[in-house]
């Protein structure tokens, strides 16, 4: 029985085919499908919130400049991660990341947690050139981002996420340009960055999430005109 | 841990698994019970002309590994989560891993952060074993900003020259990390003019010595009188309360040229240290401070020698 079922199999590829795919996906359903269907990975964390317009811009200038492939946002619950990162993350965190940006590789640290923990003022200097703040590092310079972000598709990238579930309303949607008038790329990723992994911790009083939104706008008012001389 | 929405769920994997497990166990017996003595046929398949394989059954270590492999996914299934809901006999899950190792690090280290916890700061800015934790924690925490060896960079206080923005004994560098600070210079430039700033910069300038345009001094000391002793006091040393920073020193956040200063009276600063008690913890922010203050101490001691 066995070697005519042999036989056949060897001998029919387009069977063959059917059967690799078959058995292949037998996995998939298993490990991943069900995930789909988990409260623990589809509910959001309490606090947790769409990105606003320029956070959503921001976010896609980080996958634009390819941060991602050294910087990941998963801390794993090991000791030695959340005594330099901060608490581990959860599957309710990501629920609004379209793609997450998880990444699988860290040449820099993982950013998971990094809001709050810098001044916007750093993030500035240090996209413009690592080497001002942190001369051990080999981090690219991004000098190019101190220019206007580009905004003319926001409504369209948000009307997109909405199709796959996160929640902007109507109102979100149509205040996106206004929103994002003005502001350059680094301002963008400064806010996605300064957002980062704060959500956990935003039931807790005194986060540092709070101290990171309030200097915000003081900042952004004053921000083309001095970044240029910090280059020097 | 499996948290279905619905126990179709939970039945699919374990329906999936049973199956999956099921099938390799058929596999493996259908092809252990063709095993027979005498000569090996052969298969009638023919490439190449001449080439034939052999009909062999399957090596026998690699069917008790396939039988190896069948036992331990029983077992690891039986023991850890993975069958549906079940949470395996171990109830082993990455968060209660690392509760564990939290719990045996806390064991382990928190005798030497209650020591040092009880001790004054300026006891724990002396003690060699407190101030290498600290300094192990700056590289950690600290060195991105302060830089590694703590003298700072523009925007960032040097933490090695004595001079304190917001006062430098030992209770108030510990708060200022626990705490954070905030520190707000706000923009002059429109209600000053550029003419107006510039004789600010140079009286500014004219404070610490530095070269100056005595005429623009002259006007900007008005100004100054009017507009910034406010925050930098009459005699411009400061109020570490507010974190307005002595200007009459020669110590500089974020330069000393005409035009930096220029720059910071015209659209003023912004700068923010972050609080690090929910993160860290008092334990650690002790140690911190300690090490922060030995800083200080020691950069003091050897130019006290020089002199």
């Amino acid at each position: 029985m066995a070697q005519s079922n042999h036989d056949f199999i060897e001998r029919k590829v387009g069977w063959l085919i059917v059967f690799t795919l078959m058995t292949v996906s037998i996995g998939g359903l298993v490990e991943i499908v069900p995930l789909f269907h988990m409260k623990s990975t589809t509910t959001p964390v309490e606090g947790l919130k769409p990105y606003d317009p320029v956070r959503l811009v921001g976010r896609d200038i980080y996958i634009r400049e390819g941060c991602y492939n050294c910087h990941s946002q998963m801390i794993r619950p090991f000791r030695a991660e959340t005594e330099r990162y901060g608490h581990y993350s959860v599957a309710g965190e990501y629920v609004y990341d379209h793609p997450f940006q998880w990444g699988s590789k860290r040449t820099g640290p993982d950013l998971h947690r990094v809001g709050g923990r810098y001044s916007d003022q750093w993030h500035r200097i240090h996209l413009l050139n690592p080497r001002d703040v942190v001369p051990e590092s080999n981090m690219p310079a991004f000098p190019w981002l101190d220019r206007p972000a580009k905004i003319d598709d926001i409504e369209a990238k948000m009307t997109a996420l909405r199709k796959v579930g996160v929640p902007y309303s109507d109102e979100e949607i149509q205040g996106a340009r206004k929103a994002l008038e003005g502001k350059t790329e680094l301002e963008a990723v400064i806010a996605y960055l300064q957002g980062l992994g704060t959500a956990l911790n935003a039931g807790k009083p005194a986060a540092p999430a709070v101290a990171a939104a309030a200097p915000a706008p003081a900042e952004a008012a004053a921000a083309p005109a001095p970044a240029a001389p910090e280059k020097q | 841990m499996a948290d279905f929405v619905s126990g179709f769920w939970n039945a699919w994997v374990m329906v999936l698994v049973f199956l999956s497990i099921g099938f390799c166990v058929f596999v493996l017996i259908s092809n252990t019970t063709k095993r027979t003595s005498g000569p090996v046929g052969l298969h009638d398949h023919v490439w190449d002309e001449t080439l034939q394989e052999y009909n062999n059954p399957l090596p026998r270590w690699w069917m008790y590994m396939f039988w190896i492999t069948i036992i331990f996914a029983i077992t690891y299934l039986t023991l850890y989560p993975g069958f549906g809901n079940n949470q395996g006999k171990l109830g082993w899950s990455s968060a209660g891993q690392w509760e564990a190792e939290q719990k045996a690090a806390a064991e382990k280290y928190g005798p030497i952060f209650a020591k040092y916890r009880g001790m004054d700061l300026n006891a724990v800015a002396t003690d060699k074993e407190a101030n290498a934790m600290g300094h192990r924690m700056f590289l950690t925490y600290c060195a991105q900003c302060h830089g590694a060896d703590a003298k700072g960079a523009k925007g960032f206080p040097n933490l090695t020259d004595n001079d304190w923005l917001y006062g430098g004994e030992p209770e108030t560098i510990k708060t200022t990390i626990l705490e954070g600070r905030q520190g707000m210079m706000p923009p002059f430039g429109p209600a000053l003019g550029a003419d107006g700033v510039k004789d600010v910069a140079n009286y500014v300038r004219s404070l610490s010595g530095l070269a100056n345009d005595s005429l623009r001094a002259q006007r900007g000391k008005e100004i100054f009188t009017q507009n910034c002793v406010a925050c930098h006091g009459p005699e411009a040393k400061g109020t570490p309360a507010v974190g307005a920073p002595n200007l009459t020193d020669k110590t500089w956040l974020y330069g000393s040229s005409e035009a930096t200063i220029i720059e910071t009276v015209t659209h003023g600063r912004t700068n923010r240290m972050p609080a690090w008690k929910d993160f860290l913890g008092e334990d650690k922010v002790h140690l911190l401070a300690g090490y922060v203050l030995s800083l200080s101490k020691n950069a003091a001691a050897p130019a006290e020698e020089k002199k």
